[in-house]
């Protein structure tokens, strides 16, 4: 028997898995999922808790549920990966073998790398949003916010989701309106970036969305600490963006047993062919979806589309033959941008964000780089399409590499 | 893609002035686009910007400042005081690469 084992089972390693099963003779591969606990999240619901639009239940499903028959769920704690043994030991000391090892652990907020972010103030006047927890604890503290200033901050690049951290300020920008509240809340975006949009095609249609809200944009903010005391963020340059409610986004890092095994860069991120996701290092080793190096963006659609191609090469790879797929970073992703609008993007590592029409060339009913209701339909009705077509690895309508049909590329005069 | 001409060089850029053409950039042309934004460049500079350009070979984006700090071993502060004010974007115009980016 051969063994394939995937390490994560969230949205990337649960795809992978389900796919590979239906393609993989049961009788000549076994294959085998590790995870820490049995809780799949629907991350992209996260954005919605701080509103009460989503609660728990609306995100959390067992992983197993998810899993197809004649794949085996390891429940532990990765402590690290020999790669030259090719065996993943855990913490409790059990040791499992690999003839291939997918790598889908994912990407974590790290609030312990930015002094002063964790302490007496963390999750009192300073919260995240990316994890189940602080969404939660921001929801209250929302409740009890009613004059001062929200700050939105984002600690570095990259980060999963990257484009969440705005839906959020203009959903809170809408959300404080709806409560009578928002000439008595400052709203402030704080960005390690030179603006809130640096595409230049999307700052082109978009560039005015922050200031028609009224929301202030702090660009070029390279954090150092937080003055919890003082309640303010600390520059390396010295400059201060004082804050009432922060909302940050800590540095985000891949897993640490990554680093343990020789396998990461400096942000524990595995090092891969950016084409055929393919270990740098090890030709019996991929990393899908927010756990590699690929300069995509990290995003359940950028885990979706890459997978798709990493099958069929997969196939071909285990044969002894070349790999013919190869990534183009395509990414798709909903900006919900606040009074049941959205806006929707779709890229790659080539072509930035541009207007047009989706999936339907010139038809849609999607819109890009516009926003519209139909779009915020669209994201909304995606939690049921992740559960119940991505996640089993079904065929989704949708051609994993990006297409230019239906897009409008500006002329250079404009 | 637009064109400017600089110190007798044609190169191509894009709007905002950032070099296209990872061949077109030579040291001599850095020295050139350093002035067009008021910098005299060191060895501490140029240590900066050989690391972002072999960085940028390898990795196919240009390095952040964290990875600038912690893998080329430049500390942050020292950016800011080499590149003032804006140290990601100087630094990216003067190495011929793209400015940072996200996805929109």
């Amino acid at each position: 028997m051969r063994r394939l084992l995937v390490l994560g089972g969230g949205t990337a390693g649960t795809m992978t898995a389900n796919k590979l099963r239906h393609r993989l003779d049961p009788h000549e591969w076994t294959i085998t999922v590790v995870d820490q606990d049995d809780e799949h999240h629907y991350q992209p619901g996260y954005l919605f808790i701080p509103f009460g639009t989503y609660d728990r239940d609306d995100v959390i499903r067992s992983r197993h549920h998810f899993l197809a028959d004649g794949i085996d769920l390891v429940l532990g704690e990765i402590d690290r990966v020999e790669p030259e043994a090719c065996v993943v030991d855990l913490s409790d000391g059990r040791t499992l073998p690999y003839d291939y090892l997918v790598i889908a652990t994912g990407t974590t907020p790290r609030p312990d790398q930015t002094p002063g972010m964790l302490g007496p103030e963390w999750r009192q006047s300073i919260f995240d949003f990316y994890t189940l927890e602080g969404a939660e604890a921001l929801a209250q503290a929302l409740l009890r916010l009613d004059h001062g200033r929200l700050v939105v901050h984002i600690t570095e690049m990259p980060i999963k989701c990257p484009v969440a951290p705005l839906e959020f300020t203009f959903l809170a920008d809408a959300w404080l309106s709806e409560r009578g509240l928002r000439e008595r809340v400052e709203l402030v975006f704080v960005t390690p970036l030179d603006g809130a949009f640096t595409q230049p095609v999307a700052a082109a249609h978009l560039g005015t969305m922050l200031a028609e809200r009224n929301i202030v944009v702090e660009p070029d903010f390279m954090i150092e600490r937080i003055d919890a005391e003082n309640r303010k963020l600390v520059s390396y340059d010295e400059r201060e963006v004082p804050f009432d409610l922060l909302v940050t986004v800590p540095l985000n890092m891949g897993a640490d047993y990554v680093a343990r095994s020789g396998l990461g860069d400096e942000l524990n991120y595995v090092q891969v062919d950016k084409h055929t996701l393919l270990s740098t290092k090890y030709a019996n080793i991929f990393a899908l979806g927010d756990a590699s190096d690929i300069p995509a963006s990290k995003a359940g659609s950028v885990a979706h589309f890459a997978c798709e191609v990493f099958v069929e090469n997969f196939l071909q790879h285990v044969e002894g033959l070349p790999m013919t797929g190869s990534f183009d970073g395509h990414a798709n992703c909903f900006v919900e941008s606040g009074d049941g609008h959205a806006l929707l993007i779709d890229f790659n590592y080539d072509t930035q964000p541009l207007p047009g029409k989706y999936p339907v060339p010139h038809v849609g009913p999607l819109s890009l780089l516009k926003e519209t209701h139909a779009n915020h339909l669209g994201k909304l009705a995606f939690r049921h399409v992740y559960w119940n077509v991505l996640l089993p690895g079904r065929p989704i309508p949708l051609p994993a590499h990006m297409s230019m049909a239906g897009k409008h590329v500006p002329s250079e005069e404009e | 893609m637009p064109t400017t001409i600089i110190d007798g060089h044609e190169i191509q850029v894009d709007a905002e002035g950032f070099m296209t053409e990872l061949e077109e950039w030579s040291e001599p042309l850095a020295k050139s686009l350093a002035h067009q934004i008021g910098l005299e460049l060191t060895d501490e500079h140029w240590k900066a910007i050989r690391f972002l350009r072999s960085d940028y070979r390898e990795q196919g984006e240009t390095a952040t400042l964290r990875r600038i700090s912690v893998v080329g071993g430049i500390p942050t502060k020292e950016l800011f005081a080499l590149f003032p004010q804006k140290p990601a974007k100087k630094l990216a115009y003067v190495a011929g690469l793209p400015k940072p980016h996200g996805c929109v």
